[in-house]
């Protein structure tokens, strides 16, 4: 692990250093703010007509429900966010020949690696932080339960680690961050919306094998406040899956010259 | 010290270098040549432990590339070719990440920081971003990271290239300073430059090498002739004709016609310059100029690149 702070303190400073972040995070917490906003009053409108015809929904418990779509609206913002945040973990190094100093400074690929994706996971801790303000302060209002918050949240940095392993392997493909940003969007955007087919497909075994794929299948449980060991197995072995191929495919680069 | 041995690089079929071996001796300056394209940056990334060799050893201060990769990073200091640098990053941010990267303590950083600093005249944009940087302080950046850590073998890849000639003196003064107990390779293809620094040049062509010496030997050994150059006052038809007979004489050219000068090819064993003073006295011309003409190793690397291609055109 030999390089793993000075390379993750670097990253760090890159990205606040960089436009790229800020027009990112803008944009990002503009969504999410509009999309509170919006939810917020859908749940306020569905509350009334609750009021009227109590038989409607007898068990709905009106945060939860709130939660439930604004972490789902969260993780699809996250798949335009995740690409622009990973793309240029290493096509930039590639393109500048910085990868070059890089790797002949006394760090091992696994410090390097490590920095750079602990950074990128910062960099989203950052951005998702932003957004608990609102979330808590309504939470506290309604006094309702901290359960969905903590699991929603939970998850949603496990999908983000996913995301990013995804994009760090797709930014080594390539010099271009432009290309590593398009990989990383489009395999992640199958991969949501593969389960969507699962019904659709005979013999039924194979439709099962694709909702387990899915990235968006093992989201909906924590989207709901619940907590499946599965899930968690899911997005860790997909991030490691991820991190092992980028590690391969650097010490491929260099032994391609 | 720096040794490789029968090194040899492929990038997928195609051969970049080819069986290159060489010594650098501890302490030592040596000057790496060849045309562009020849292989230098290869065997250089070779050395450096960015890419692996195809096949063939090279140890850096006893150290295997393949197997102490990390203890050599740690003992080299390298300046890639083009000067790759962070350019989003102030010049002290990078100098940081440099250092802690290459492992110097974080209580020694700061001091560590400000000698390369200083070293490099890098005090008045320590605070400016790389990438607004002019090439030549780029240059100095590139070269302050490669000291951080007080390295024992510096690897400069063209370290001077694309600077304006006070800033290539800049940076040869640097260099000059810095050979004291260290052993450097330096890769370039300007040559009055590596005749300057280096007491020893291997000469690289078309992935091979070609020659291992220090200047002075290459170029006797190549002189196959020496070459007198003459300039005389007055009327010289009489001298032009008795010094073809002189023994040891094998040629006369005339510079350029209507002028007194003259380049006189004689046997490189025996110095004519008193025979050919004594006769252009006894003949009655005034004598200007009479010098013998080095090689420049401008030459013996043209003479080397181009009689390699010769060869080879010979045999195809």
């Amino acid at each position: 692990m030999k390089g793993f702070w000075p390379v993750y303190k670097k990253e760090l400073y890159e990205m606040f250093m960089s436009r790229i972040f800020y027009a990112l995070a803008f944009f990002f917490l503009l969504l999410c703010g509009v999309f509170f906003y919006l939810i917020l009053q859908q749940i306020v409108m569905f509350s009334y007509q609750v009021a009227q015809n109590p038989q409607i929904a007898q068990n709905v418990s009106m945060p939860e429900l709130f939660m439930r779509s604004f972490l789902w609206n969260i993780s699809v913002i996250m798949l335009f966010v995740a690409p622009l945040l990973t793309m240029r973990l290493y096509a930039e190094e590639r393109k500048n020949g910085t990868m070059e100093l890089l790797y002949t400074y006394p760090v091992t690929d696994l410090g390097t690696l490590a920095g750079k994706f602990a950074a990128c996971m910062t960099t989203f801790a950052v951005l998702l932080a932003a957004t608990l303000p609102g979330v808590i302060m309504l939470a506290s209002i309604a006094g309702s339960s901290w359960k969905p918050i903590v699991c929603g949240y939970g998850g949603l940095v496990l999908l983000g680690s996913a995301f990013i392993s995804l994009g760090t392997f797709a930014s080594t493909l390539t010099s271009n961050q432009i290309v590593a940003a398009i990989v990383t969007f489009g395999v992640l955007l199958m991969l949501w919306f593969i389960g969507d087919a699962k019904s659709a497909v005979n013999p039924p075994v194979v439709g099962n094998i694709l909702g387990y794929l899915s990235v968006s299948d093992h989201f909906k449980g924590m989207v709901k406040g619940l907590l499946d060991s599965r899930d968690i197995v899911y997005y860790g072995a997909f991030s490691a899956l991820f991190l092992f191929l980028t590690l391969r495919q650097m010490s491929s680069y260099r032994w391609r010259g | 010290m720096i040794e490789a041995e029968g090194l040899t690089k492929f990038y997928g079929p195609r051969g970049a270098i080819k069986d290159v071996s060489f010594q650098v001796e501890k302490g030592e300056v040596v000057g790496f040549l060849g045309p562009n394209g020849a292989g230098k940056s290869t065997t250089i990334r070779i050395l450096t432990c960015y890419i692996p060799p195809s096949s063939g050893t090279a140890t850096v201060e006893g150290l295997d590339i393949l197997e102490d990769s990390l203890r050599i990073r740690q003992t080299i200091g390298y300046l890639p070719e083009s000067v790759p640098l962070y350019n989003e990053l102030t010049v002290d941010r990078f100098l940081r990440f440099a250092a802690g990267a290459k492992g110097v303590g974080a209580k020694r950083i700061g001091a560590e920081i400000s000698r390369v600093v200083s070293t490099c005249g890098l005090e008045k944009v320590s605070n400016r971003i790389i990438g607004n940087l002019s090439k030549g302080f780029k240059q100095r950046v590139g070269l302050a990271q490669a000291l951080l850590n007080n390295p024992s073998v510096l690897i400069l890849d063209e370290p001077t290239i694309g600077l304006d000639p006070t800033q290539i003196i800049e940076i040869r003064r640097i260099i000059e300073e810095l050979r004291e107990d260290r052993t450097i390779l330096l890769s370039s293809h300007i040559l009055p430059e590596v005749a300057q620094i280096c007491k020893r040049v291997v000469i690289i062509n078309k992935g091979q090498i070609v020659a291992t010496d220090s200047p002075a030997n290459l170029t006797s050994q190549l002189q196959k002739t020496s070459t007198i150059v003459l300039e005389l006052s007055g009327p010289h038809e009489e001298f032009t004709r008795a010094v073809e007979n002189l023994p040891g004489v094998q040629k006369v050219l005339r510079t350029s016609n209507g002028t007194s000068k003259f380049q006189i090819e004689t046997d490189p064993t025996v110095d004519m310059r008193p025979d050919i003073a004594a006769l252009a006295v006894r003949k009655g011309c005034g004598l200007l100029e009479l010098r013998t003409l080095q090689l420049s190793l401008e030459e013996i690397f043209m003479q080397l690149v181009t009689e390699e291609s010769t060869q080879e055109g010979a045999e195809s």
